[in-house]
């Protein structure tokens, strides 16, 4: 379009925390265009300093209401790293079963209640209650059977609970176990339905790509979630400690959150990331609604993000039947925690919902915190998202489309990669002593 | 006509609105008795006409104080939604610190003056700038109890918000008191409303209700010293999420 353009998108909505969109241009250029972040900063790094080592993952599990269970466990993983703690294979199974409940609930969150709007043509998923309750009450039912997970396993679905250095407070009974295995057998079609009801719909997603690198964690033997070595798509595998040479933060006057970038200019997080680097080994369902969609690897468009989330979502339920059955099978035991504790320093990476996330402590011998650095993976992702508008924006503009429609279309990229702005401007890295 | 409400969120991980999307299926009978007007989080639709505010966070920075004022001048009723806007939070954690401290810490070289962005002051809650009506406590919120604090809005009664102690929930539901395990508590100070969610799960209360109106610091101390605990081991646990409330004695 030929006229010149001005938008403004303050507080963009259906997103997580505060952002804004600009974009300017004059006779079809672009002048400016820009993803800025202007979320209160809340500087998490003083909350922490001088806490002893048992509050630190009920302090930072506050850094994100959505993903708090997988900062929870990036926490934990950091403390028992430091003092030298063994979890047990139950612990570890368990804390597999719960990143699968938060998995589901992030993303059906995102894809339900956030994106579904924009393909439907509706400004939120209330309108959708009359016009298409049936759709409504799926989505609903595939959010609920998460938050259970969740509630079961952490003892509340947001800020859990039972998850302390070492292993659990409280495990959930025998019969408790069959029951959520008979939830998620029965929720795992209904959420074949949700793939269905966004497949219907996919054209609405734009036909993007920018090539770029993604990172997320890997391992031989899983889908990698809670454990493994970090992946790039670029240069390979590198090794969790050496995460600050793969994530380089700086700050950006236009942003209250850091940037970062590793082999280009920047990279992307997140399920795409995720299923770009180790889509391999997804269970038989997850790699049935992949094809569904055309989804191969190397999938470089970010709208495509949502759709990977859809993937994940049926990898979730169905690696959850599996340890629930390996669980059963094995009998669950209430274990004794014991932590000795001392002056260490440790790192700890698990897959957000969102993508990658580290957490990084240093304890005095007293088991105080005197040193904390989190990075977190909408910050990792919000360089990808500027260099994406700036690709983006001249195309919508050669395109023929309305002010109405650019905006839309920016405001979709920005929601695809599914931020957490809350999370991103934690502010937890800055080094102390 | 059914009740106008809106949902802002200030410094916070905005967890408390995301209890509300919890719901579930009961979404779909609020929405019966409620009119939604502005859920930034879930909704592109914003009208600046509403009934009832429901504010979550705490207030870091004079432009997000200008805002929450605005808030107030068009709500009728205005409820502080979770622990953030009700105490401040874990977020007033930092105000151990002086701003300059923790913005020296935070943004090291980086000349953030004259960024209204990065203008942060000691933490504040939301009362502390302006009138509060009604408080939901909690970190995060229970669906539950936000459930009947709207029911009773929309019903024009008082919402009935517990002054009494999470032992008296956690009594209820017949748990081995977690003192007896050798964690700590702050149970018999802190309010309840809860359905002492955290002591059921095999864990000690931290406080994020909130104190009581009057907690009863007499028996707090007695299981204190019962426990070979101190008053100080209490103040410092109590930091977490009310970190300006004053326990006397």
């Amino acid at each position: 379009m030929s006229e010149d353009v001005r938008i403004k998108v303050e507080h963009l909505t259906r997103v997580e925390g505060h952002g804004n969109i600009v974009l300017n241009s004059k006779n079809g250029r672009v002048e400016e265009v820009q993803w800025q972040v202007s979320e209160a900063p809340r500087f998490f790094e003083a909350m922490v300093v001088e806490r002893d080592y048992s509050e630190l993952s009920i302090i930072t599990s506050r850094i994100c209401g959505i993903c708090s269970i997988a900062h929870a466990f990036a926490s934990l993983k950091a403390t028992e790293s430091a003092m030298g703690v063994k979890i047990s294979d139950q612990t570890l199974m368990l804390r597999k079963l719960a990143l699968h409940g938060e998995n589901i609930q992030s993303h059906i969150l995102h894809v339900g209640y956030l994106v579904a709007p924009d393909l439907f043509g509706v400004g939120s998923v209330f309108p959708l209650i009359n016009t298409s309750k049936e759709a409504v009450v799926k989505i609903v039912k595939v959010h609920r059977l998460a938050n259970e997970m969740c509630d079961l396993i952490c003892g509340r679905t947001t800020h859990p609970i039972t998850t302390v250095v070492g292993g659990f407070t409280k495990i959930p009974t025998k019969k408790e176990l069959i029951d959520l295995k008979a939830r998620i057998e029965n929720t795992i079609k209904t959420a074949g339905d949700v793939v269905d009801i966004v497949l219907a719909n996919v054209d609405k997603l734009p036909k993007f790509t920018r090539e770029t690198e993604y990172i997320g964690l890997t391992c031989d033997d899983e889908y990698a979630l809670y454990d493994g070595v970090v992946g790039s798509t670029d240069t390979g595998k590198h090794e969790v400690n050496e995460y600050e040479s793969i994530t380089n933060e700086w700050v950006v006057p236009h942003s209250t959150a850091k940037y970062a970038k590793h082999n280009r200019e920047s990279y992307m997080v997140g399920a795409l990331a995720r299923f770009n680097l180790n889509s391999a080994k997804l269970s038989p369902l997850a790699k049935e609604v992949a094809d569904k969609f055309g989804l191969k690897t190397l999938c470089y468009n970010p709208f495509m993000n949502s759709v990977a989330q859809l993937v994940e979502i049926v990898h979730n339920m169905e690696d959850s039947i599996r340890i629930i059955d390996e669980l059963l099978n094995r009998g669950l035991e209430k274990e004794k925690i014991k932590i000795g504790v001392k002056a260490g320093h440790g790192i700890g990476g698990v897959e957000a919902p969102r993508g990658i996330l580290f957490h990084d402590y240093t304890y005095d011998k007293n088991g105080k915190c005197v040193k904390a650095n989190c990075v977190i993976p909408t910050n990792q992702n919000h360089a990808n998202i500027q260099k994406d508008m700036e690709l983006l924006a001249p195309m919508l503009l050669t395109n023929e489309k309305t002010e109405k429609e650019i905006e839309l279309n920016l405001e979709m990229l920005v929601r695809a990669y599914d931020p957490c702005i809350s999370c991103s401007t934690h502010y937890l890295n800055v080094k102390f002593v | 006509m059914k009740p106008r409400v809106a949902f802002f969120d200030f410094a916070s991980c905005e967890g408390c609105q995301l209890q509300v999307i919890n719901l579930e299926e009961s979404i779909l009978d609020l929405v019966e008795i409620v009119d939604v007007v502005s859920f930034r989080e879930a909704m592109k639709e914003h009208s600046d006409e509403y009934d009832i505010a429901f504010i979550e966070g705490s207030i870091a920075r004079p432009m997000d104080e200008e805002r929450l004022k605005g808030i107030r001048e068009k709500a009728r009723i205005l409820v502080a939604l979770g622990a953030c806007a009700c105490i401040g939070g874990v977020n007033s954690l930092r105000n151990q610190f002086s701003v300059e401290e923790v913005k020296k810490m935070v943004y090291a070289d980086t000349d953030v003056r004259n960024n209204p962005y990065f203008d942060a002051f000691p933490l504040k809650a939301v009362d502390e700038v302006v009138k509060v009506d009604y408080y939901i406590h909690g970190c995060p919120i229970d669906r539950d109890e936000f459930g009947k604090v709207v029911t009773a809005l929309v019903l024009g009664k008082k919402p009935e918000i517990p002054n009494y102690p999470v032992c008296v929930e956690c009594k209820k539901k017949g748990n081995v008191c977690v003192f007896e395990e050798g964690k700590f508590c702050l149970g018999p100070v802190t309010r309840a409303g809860c359905n002492a969610r955290c002591p059921t799960s095999g864990a000690g209360c931290e406080g994020c209700r909130g104190l009581l109106d009057d907690p009863n610091t007499d028996s707090e101390l007695e299981v204190l010293q019962k426990y070979g605990l101190t008053l100080q081991d209490a103040l410092d646990k109590f930091k977490l999420f009310c970190y300006k409330s004053k326990v006397k004695k």
